[in-house]
């Protein structure tokens, strides 16, 4: 064993080393480490949520109804441009996913795409890219049918924005919450992933979360009656909205006109008036001034605050309030003020989000699946470490030990790479265990072989451990074909089952194969035996 | 000193004597797998089915009865109960609501109320999981494509380490244990989820493990002993590398069976999917990787190529 020179040993123990180095910091807890010099590693291992306990919230954009919204306001812009230029249509609306109308006089054709150009001006995308394009496809047949659809570029442009806004949304309202280290991240084309560990009231986030938030206040429809909208006679300018007051009146009839909006909102805080929870709110100066107006011309009329499709309240207007700041009642908890209070100043999200995924798990679920993944490692080292020792002796004591590194490594290179532990991830180390071994058994099989076969103890040693080699990595090579499949398509908990086992196939391949060689080197040169106890 | 020797140094069991027994009983393993699994059927979990998921843990023992009749009546259809890990611990299954994706999260809060109406605040709320239908078709789809990939490149894995012959027999052989391995899950009505797909690529990697060492061996042999008939050449080979093939088996096997006794009841079925792939990934590559290169007639193909190239 000539080729092992003392700097290939010392790499091989350095290797060991640094694995130990960074698998220390998970011994000690958060206070301990932030004492130490700064030069020493400190990450530990990042448990998923299957075992700190959590939420996991996968979102999905509604860009339906977003686009169905588009083309409905498209709708009014259309009727007000072919007005204004004094061009006749019939049967204006939206189909499917097309605005649809057609000309009284086909021959004003040309006139009308002209004018609805206008509201298809080129758009700069989001991003780097140096295309320029039109949101709608404008098509008009000879009779004078004219179509209005998205073009690919204002479909992608639309969603892009969609969910980036949303994203920003979202993370106000979770960083809202004030949880540590909570993670936002866009998946695929119009999907949040939401993950928030620690939690143990996933409802208060899915409340958060579920909701628009689009606020706007409209002015109480007096002069006409609710019993007659209801029966379907709604004056042009009106729109009948439900009541979110468990008592009062069930429905409004409001203005349609939105007077004022959240995005005029600065701020928005719960509070107190008349020991009766309340959320107060202060607008910009545009709003303001708007708002003083509103209150000024309309004294003694009501004022509806309308959130998402419901009249949270619709209080009289008293005095003029010209200082920007105003308060809205409501039946609220102290809860549902403070929810209020935060999904305002979050502000509204673009389009509804829809759960399509969640998996939350209490914190006491993964404190038991931590301790029962801790005895199962234990015990798993704890028989296989017998067993080796029973079945090798010596040698077997030599894969003991590499199996004892490769444990300390696979800890390391977690927390030096901060891979997520999940259960499922644990799963793969107690695996590990298992299989480890097998390049261990491979080579001494081996050994013990070349030894029947006659070899002295030296050559055998030798041949073995090369000519077990190939077997060793083919063996280990299909396991990680298979892990990293397994990441690639994996979610969640199951990718950190891929995570550990892949870390677990290389690090065994340096231990069974390296380590080991250098611990029988070590002891043959000691001891030069003329037999060997295999 | 005597050594404790789980197998002896060197057997000679003759493998290939029953190999028509062994290739037949596998066939019709593969067979039976794909008739239960079209007959009884998978019992898909959340995961793949799409629907929510509640783990409680009651106070005291639950009463499965009296919760079954308290959640049954809540106008949300079947909701299912089961226990799980110890007698406190109960899984409740909810279908998939009639509705948008707001009316499964609100079979959620309405279970959860109703419990703490019925049996008291100290319930424990574990786990929840909803998983939409949209996403649970993906992830079968995925975990359909994940499968297939894996094999796919373990394949062109073999084909590029040995002659297409063993490639041929090696993906035999983990067809079996991927069948056997689901049709087991269909017989057993255990729940077949995202962790299930993690256990059979798990399987595939074992299992093509064991087969590649055989394999190895079988050529290494090939090319020593020429003259000896094919059958001899893989018994001699099996019999070789017997004792590192059980050795691996048990200690993975003295892991698994730690994992599963100890390692808590939600990773229960992934354990026991495993330990079941060990078992016939091990099974595998004696049994059928090995006895399928005789009819490839491997040992004329490996002439000819020798032949030539010596030739050449």
């Amino acid at each position: 064993m000539s080729y092992l020179t003392p700097w290939r040993v010392g790499l091989v123990l350095g290797v060991v080393l640094l694995g130990l180095v960074f698998s220390l910091p998970n011994l000690f807890d958060q206070k301990t480490l932030e004492g130490l010099p700064d030069w020493l590693p400190k990450r530990q291992i990042t448990l998923g949520l299957d075992l700190q306990g959590g939420s996991h919230l996968l979102l999905e954009v509604e860009v339906e109804a977003l686009m169905k919204e588009r083309l409905e306001n498209l709708v009014s812009d259309v009727r007000r441009t072919l007005r204004r230029a004094r061009i006749g249509y019939r049967g204006l609306g939206v189909q499917g996913d097309a605005v649809h109308l057609t000309l009284t006089d086909p021959a004003q054709r040309e006139e009308a795409l002209a004018r609805l150009a206008e509201l298809n001006p080129l758009m700069q995308p989001l991003g780097f890219t140096a295309t320029v394009d039109r949101q709608y496809e404008i098509d008009a047949d000879e009779r004078g049918r004219i179509t209005i659809t998205f073009s690919e570029f204002g479909r992608n442009q639309l969603v892009d924005s969609a969910v980036q806004q949303s994203l920003e949304v979202v993370r106000r309202r979770i960083d809202a919450l004030g949880t540590r280290e909570p993670t936002i991240q866009r998946q695929g084309r119009t999907r949040i992933l939401v993950q928030v560990p620690g939690e143990r009231d996933p409802e208060r986030i899915k409340r958060l979360l579920g909701k628009t938030a689009r606020l706007t206040f409209h002015l109480v429809d007096m002069e006409n009656s609710v019993q007659d909208a209801l029966q379907g006679r709604i004056p042009p300018d009106d729109i009948l909205v439900p009541s979110a007051e468990p008592d009062g009146p069930r429905y409004y009839l409001l203005k349609r006109k939105v007077m004022l909006s959240g995005e005029n909102l600065v701020d928005a805080q719960p509070s107190f008036q008349n020991n009766e929870p309340v959320v107060s709110f202060r607008l910009d100066s545009v709003g303001a001034r708007k708002f003083g107006r509103i209150t000024q011309e309309n004294v003694g009329r009501l004022f509806a605050i309308v959130l998402d499709g419901k009249v949270i309240s619709a209080p009289r207007i008293r005095e003029p309030i010209l200082g920007g700041s105003g308060i809205i009642q409501g039946s609220f908890t102290v809860e549902t003020a403070n929810e209020l209070a935060v999904l305002l100043r979050a502000g509204a999200l673009p389009a509804p989000l829809k759960i399509v995924e969640e998996r939350s798990v209490g914190p006491e679920l993964g404190a038991d699946s931590i301790r029962a993944g801790k005895i199962a490692s234990v015990l798993a080292l704890v028989l296989v470490a017998v067993f080796m020792v029973v079945y090798y002796r010596l040698f077997g004591l030599f894969s003991d030990l590499a199996l004892l590194a490769n444990m300390v490594m696979i800890v390391g290179a977690l927390s030096a790479l901060g891979a997520t532990l999940t259960l499922p991830g644990i799963a793969g180390i107690v695996l590990t265990i298992g299989m480890a071994v097998d390049s261990n058994v491979l080579i001494f099989e081996r050994i013990r072989e070349e030894l029947r076969g006659g070899k002295s103890p030296i050559a055998a040693i030798d041949s073995g451990f090369k000519q077990a080699l190939r077997a060793v990595v083919d063996a280990n090579l299909t396991t990680l074909i298979a892990a990293l499949v397994l990441f690639q398509f994996g979610t969640g908990p199951v990718k950190g089952f891929a995570v550990t086992l892949s870390i677990g196939v290389l690090t065994t391949l340096f231990t069974a194969v390296m380590l080991t060689r250098v611990v029988v080197w070590f002891w043959y040169s000691r001891t030069r035996p003329k037999t060997i106890p295999l | 000193m005597r050594r404790f020797r789980l197998i002896p140094d060197s057997t000679s069991i003759a493998f290939m004597r029953h190999r028509l027994l062994f290739l037949g009983g596998s066939i019709l393993a593969i067979l039976l797998s794909v008739i239960a699994v079209l007959t009884v059927g998978l019992n898909f979990g959340i995961d793949f089915r799409g629907g929510t998921l509640l783990e409680v843990r009651m106070p005291g023992p639950a009463d499965l009865a009296t919760m079954r009749r308290s959640l049954n009546d809540l106008g949300l259809g079947q909701v299912q109960l089961q226990n799980f890990g110890d007698e406190r611990e109960v899984l409740i299954r909810i279908e998939r609501q009639e509705g948008e994706a707001e009316q499964q999260q609100k079979a959620i809060e309405i279970v959860k109320q109703r419990l703490v109406e019925d049996f008291g605040d100290r319930i424990e709320f574990r786990r929840a999981e909803f998983v939409g239908p949209k996403v649970s078709e993906e992830l079968l789809r995925n975990g359909i494509m994940a499968v297939l990939l894996a094999v796919a490149l373990v394949l062109v894995y073999i084909w590029f380490r040995f002659e297409w012959q063993f490639g041929a027999g090696a993906v035999f052989a983990l067809v079996h244990d991927v069948a056997t391995t689901i049709g087991v899950f269909a017989v057993v009505g255990l729940e077949f989820n995202l962790s299930t797909v993690a256990a059979i690529l798990t399987i595939v990697g074992y299992s093509l493990n064991d087969t590649v060492v055989v394999y190895d061996r079988i050529r290494e042999n090939l090319r020593r002993f020429k003259t000896l008939k094919l059958e001899e050449v893989i018994d001699r080979s099996i019999n070789e590398t017997l004792s590192r093939t059980l050795m691996t088996s048990l200690t993975t096997l003295l892991a698994l069976f730690a994992l599963f006794f100890f390692g808590g009841a939600v990773i229960r079925d992934f354990t026991f999917a495993m330990i079941w792939g060990v078992v016939v990934g091990t099974y595998s590559s004696i049994y059928i990787a090995a006895p399928v290169l005789i009819y490839f007639n491997l040992r004329a193909v490996l002439a000819k190529e020798g032949s030539a190239s010596a030739a050449g």
